[in-house]
């Protein structure tokens, strides 16, 4: 087996020196009834070549968004990741270390993670971010439960413009939490939802999303003071992290937690994962927040280096009493989204951003034609809503027998609801072609 | 704004002295491949960018009258120039690619780049997680082998596949475990934790609502099994329990420790970390286990990526498989099917514990490492990560103490003893392994022993980087039996940074950059 | 009249009128390590003997103080908040971590005095 450098000789020789004659003496305390004399029921090695064909089989019965015209966003979102990323994020040092423990020997991943927390603080308009959560949804996840410890109540208020699985995820991140409970507004696709409404003195946080769910944009300054009035705070969840570069930033707006799936910026779509997620607070939480933290401080000689810090906030120091049990974060996707941003800088962020909504806008535009569909936003950044004369899932997935990637039929997050039952979302981004517009609009025509 | 290579200017004297010292700084801070290298902040400048897009087209705004007006703050850097930004930073990492890793408890195993390579399949890698399931069989199939997989190497019926890494199954583990008591109207409120627990582990039992009480091990590393019979109750909703454990040790009685618990009334966690020791030989339902996660990132390879992403993965017994989580892949004469609502399941999964459908990404390359080592090659790695372990104790016990007598299984620990009176502490040691091109071992975990180092080879290693180690430990630990204290406490002396400041960054965090207030103030 | 009394927790208690002021012992410092923060509890909280009144962090630990009688926390030190070095170079004064006012002053009597907890050290050498 290639990866197994020890020679039959080696082992001899090693066996020897243990002093045992062989290897099941070194097994002795298994228990006889736990010990499979024999292999596994699986295949036996398979070289390169043969691990290559199968998977690669597997691949091609698939329909990969690059093959055609495609339109789905909802929590992850087609981007064009340029080659210099994936060059970078492979270089052995980076995607072979370990969590940065040892400073000395880890300076690359620190300094990166540095740049990346200092990004996510720019992109959102907060003051301190950390090294990133797992995705997006377990980041609002612990949002909830850090506001719950600043602020020592035990309620949040999720708007029902959360994306689904973001909701559904904390749900069962506090499911068996004695302290805290989950107030989850219905689905609301007509924009109609009063969170203010919601707020008493036991409210910890209410949570939002920025762009929404529908992928409305909202001020939420006013819902921010009306939060700070009641001693709650405002998580802000953004899931497209590209419209940063387009709109007006979550912390300008008064929030005190912005969590993020960070996904579009160097990370490929993935079938769902691993992605990045972002969270970012005030200066005065940083004590509460969750998740590694990646600080400035100097070496012996007073060179400027970086550290693991504030460590005692973590499981495997603060066990049962840690702020959560996070382990890991998401460093190699951290790095490509700070690759990938680095790549861009100011300008290029910027331009990324006005290119999606530039792409949304003649998506819309073109949509808006076709009898019988209504867009159902005022406003949008890559994402919007559209209302169809008939269920979306059919209509999703006869577009797929004309290798048309539509959308998202909302029923597929939000079953048996039938306000949701006709809305499709469709995204739009640097990738969309006029072409794919075309394509989408004469597939959907023809389906109606 | 180029500050990227300032350093002050040195007066004659200086420089005479430069000349005749070997550690002599030079210019502008490089030191041959050691290349210094200031943050992308301060490199940039607004007027470049590393992308080239195309204008905008002209379109109308729809954004609601929130365009951004303000500056972000972002560096901008051509592309040669982040090229060379983050090629010198990695050049200031260790990884396995460069030598030997021997953290105990973090498999640092060989990373194949043939599982990179069939993760970037564009037929997986370019799929986004809600296209219609007819588009995506091909992904689904691969789902369902890998469970296929865990399954058989576990001997558990059911295998849950969204947590994101390891303490994110140990959460799924445990919330199926407080589910399935729940439903059967049974509140327990006590997880029974070893001392020799990885933190995560109480952690994760606070989180799902439980009071955690310690049980003793005893001297020979391993739990007390008359203090757990003694202490085992109908307060006791589960035992969580790694094996082999953190000490390096197999839970010998593992299968008379879960009868007690499961007589009890309780269920069975196994933190799977260390499932790199037994894969092939020994499937955890053999031992009692009702839940298991599997770190795809240790036994099964996929890269540790300097902290993350990872993959946890969780088998689950009988009496678990109803309340497993959602999303999970489902077989049927028209294909594979995601269920991904309670309504759709079979039983009572406990909720959701992430968006979409886990690492699709670590799955790809958790399967390709499982595929082209097969049953055999499996069966392989334990054997030889368990070897590999037992040379390393054997021919390091003359110099470094052991902290428990016998054989051990994919790891050894040693306690501090043989630097009692040395003035040299375990920090100091590891700090100048580094300095012998290895990356130190763990240290100071477990906690049950004073000042542990825990090595953990891995099966990807040979003899001869193993030898080649041990003669660095020997010239060690025989340099602090001489007295030799500061060249320890000044070591490592060969790395990008000496040692860091930690104190410092503690008390008066810097978590980000902040642009210098003015030219003036900031000189 | 002014007393000072030490738990084996390692925390003292100097007694002034019905207040007692709060801390941790030399011996407790050197334990910790260099401290670089201290969570202090809010002033009004009422603490029972032995619930956690404070959390003391160095980089690799956090350690808890607990209230070493019953009573309810009437000062804070705050100046700790910017300088957690005092409780390393002046754990006996000026890294006092907080004063409560004594609900029952016979609790005094369980502790140790100066003498006393000097023996108790001695024993744990």
């Amino acid at each position: 087996m290639r990866y197994l450098p020890l020679t039959a000789g080696d082992r001899r020789e090693m066996l020897a020196a243990i002093g045992v004659s062989s290897i099941d003496d070194l097994f002795a305390d298994v228990p006889d009834a736990a010990h499979l004399s024999g292999l596994v029921d699986l295949p036996l090695h398979a070289g390169e070549m043969e691990v290559e064909r199968t998977l690669s089989a597997m691949a091609r019965k698939n329909v990969a968004a690059g093959d055609a015209p495609f339109f789905l966003g909802a929590g992850a979102y087609r981007h064009h990741i340029p080659a210099t990323v994936d060059h970078l994020i492979q270089r052995g040092e980076f995607l072979t270390s370990y969590t940065p423990y040892q400073p000395e020997v880890s300076q690359g991943t620190l300094q990166a993670m540095f740049e990346f927390q200092t990004m996510v603080g720019m992109i959102t308009g907060m003051e301190v971010a950390n090294a990133s959560m797992y995705d997006g949804s377990t980041a609002c996840a612990e949002a909830v439960l850090m506001a719950c410890r600043a602020t020592r109540r035990g309620r949040a208020v999720l708007s029902g413009s959360l994306h689904p699985h973001y909701r559904e995820a904390v749900a069962t991140a506090v499911r068996f939490s004695p302290h805290v409970t989950v107030d989850a507004l219905m689905a609301d696709p007509g924009g109609t939802e009063d969170l203010a409404r919601h707020i008493d003195d036991q409210t910890a946080c209410v949570v939002v999303q920025y762009p929404d769910f529908f992928g409305r944009l909202h001020d939420f300054t006013k819902l921010a003071e009306a939060c700070h009035a009641a001693g709650a705070l405002l998580v802000v969840v953004v899931t497209e992290v590209v419209a940063l570069g387009a709109v007006k930033a979550p912390g300008a707006m008064g929030a005190d937690i912005v969590v993020g799936e960070g996904q579009s910026l160097g990370n490929a779509l993935g079938f769902g994962g691993p992605y990045v997620g972002l969270f970012a607070t005030r200066d005065r939480f940083v004590r509460q927040m969750p998740g590694r933290l990646v600080g400035e401080t100097v070496d012996n000689e007073g060179k400027r280096g970086w550290v693991l810090t504030l460590s005692t906030r973590e499981q495997h120091i603060r066990r049962e009493k840690a702020t959560s049990n996070i382990c890991t974060n998401a460093g190699l996707c951290a790095l490509a989204f700070t690759i990938h941003l680095t790549l861009l800088g100011e300008a290029g962020f910027k331009r990324l951003a006005a290119l999606n909504h530039a792409a949304a806008v003649r998506t819309a535009e073109r949509l808006a034609e076709i009898d019988g569909v209504r867009i159902l936003n005022d406003s949008f950044f890559n994402e919007f809503t559209v209302l169809l004369p008939k269920p979306a899932a059919t209509v999703v997935d006869r577009c797929a027998e004309r290798r048309v990637l539509a959308g998202v039929p909302v029923s597929r997050l939000v079953p048996g609801d039938p306000d949701c039952t006709n809305l499709m979302l469709v995204a739009a981004t640097e990738t969309t072609t006029d072409q794919d517009i075309a394509a989408l609009a004469a597939a959907i025509e023809e389906i109606l | 704004m180029d500050r990227s290579q300032g350093r002050k200017s040195r007066t004659e004297t200086e420089l005479d002295a430069v000349m005749t010292d070997d550690s002599a700084e030079t210019a502008i801070g490089h030191r041959g491949l050691q290349l210094e290298e200031t943050l992308s902040f301060e490199q940039g400048s607004p007027d470049r960018c590393g992308v080239d897009l195309p204008d905008p087209p002209k379109t109308g705004n729809r954004l609601g009258g929130l365009a951004r007006k303000e500056a972000i703050g972002l560096p901008g850097l051509s592309e040669p120039q982040v090229v060379r930004h983050f090629t010198r930073l990695s050049q200031k990492n260790y990884g396995i690619d460069s030598g030997f890793y021997p953290l105990g408890s973090c498999t640092m195993k060989h990373n194949p780049r043939l599982n990179e390579r069939m993760a970037r399949l564009p037929g997986f890698a370019d799929l986004h997680p809600l296209q219609p399931e007819s588009t995506v069989q091909g992904a689904l199939e691969l789902i369902d082998t890998l469970a296929h997989w865990l399954k058989t190497l576990t001997g558990l019926p059911a295998v849950a596949l969204s947590p994101a890494a390891g303490a994110h199954g140990e959460l799924c583990g445990m919330m199926a475990i407080r589910a399935a008591l729940e439903a059967r109207g049974d509140s327990r409120e006590v997880v029974l934790v070893p001392e020799s627990a990885h933190g995560t582990n109480p952690a994760t039992a606070a989180m799902c609502g439980y009071r955690v009480e310690t049980i003793a091990a005893d001297d020979g590393g391993r739990v007390d099994v008359a203090a757990f019979r003694e202490r085992m109750g109908p307060d006791v909703a589960a035992l969580m329990l790694t094996n082999p454990n953190t000490c390096g040790l197999f839970e010998r009685d593992i299968i008379e420790i879960a009868e007690i618990l499961h007589a009890g009334g309780g269920l069975f966690y196994c933190d799977g970390a260390n499932f790199n020791a037994i894969v092939g030989r020994v499937r955890p339902a053999d031992l009692g286990i009702d839940a298991m996660h599997i770190n795809l990132h240790k036994t099964f390879s996929t890269p540790h990526g300097g902290g993350g992403p990872g993959a946890g993965p969780v088998a689950f017994s009988e009496a678990l498989a109803p309340f497993v989580p959602l999303p999970y892949v489902v077989h049927d004469r028209d294909g594979y099917r995601l269920v991904e609502h309670a309504d759709d399941a079979s039983g009572t999964p406990f909720g959701r514990l992430k968006a979409f459908h886990g690492q699709m990404g670590m799955f790809t390359r958790a399967l390709s490492y499982m595929m082209s080592h097969g049953a055999d090659g499996l069966r392989q790695v334990a054997e030889d990560a368990v070897l590999n372990a037992n040379y390393l104790l054997a021919r390091l016990s003359p110099t470094v103490t052991p902290a428990f007598p016998g054989t051990c299984m994919h790891e050894c620990l040693f306690d501090d003893r043989f630097l009692k009176g040395t003035g040299v502490s375990t920090l100091d040691f590891a700090k100048a392994l580094i300095d012998e091109g290895f990356h130190p071992m763990t240290m100071y975990f477990p906690l049950v022993v004073h000042g542990a180092l825990l090595m953990e080879p891995t099966e990807t290693e040979s003899k001869a980087t193993l030898d080649l180690f041990v003669e660095a430990v020997e010239s060690l630990a025989e340099r602090a039996r001489a007295g030799e204290v500061a060249y320890f406490q000044g070591a490592p002396r060969f790395t990008p940074r000496g040692r860091l400041d930690e104190t410092a960054a503690a008390r008066r965090p810097v978590l980000r950059w902040k642009e210098p207030e003015s030219a003036e103030e900031a000189a | 009249m002014s007393a000072l009394r030490f738990t084996k927790d390692h925390e003292w208690i100097r007694v002034d009128g019905d207040t007692g002021t709060v801390g941790i012992s030399d011996y407790a410092q050197e334990q910790l390590g260099d401290i670089v923060f201290v969570d202090l509890p809010d002033v009004g909280k009422s603490l029972a003997k032995g619930d956690e009144a404070a959390v003391v962090e160095s980089v690799k630990a956090a350690s808890e103080i607990y209230a070493p009688v019953n009573g309810e926390v009437a000062e804070v030190n705050q100046a700790l908040a910017d300088e957690p070095a005092k409780v390393n170079t002046d754990p006996m004064g000026e890294g006092w971590f907080l004063k409560m006012k004594i609900a029952d002053a016979a609790e005094l009597d369980e502790l140790m005095d100066e003498a006393a907890y000097d023996a108790y050290l001695e024993s744990l050498r």
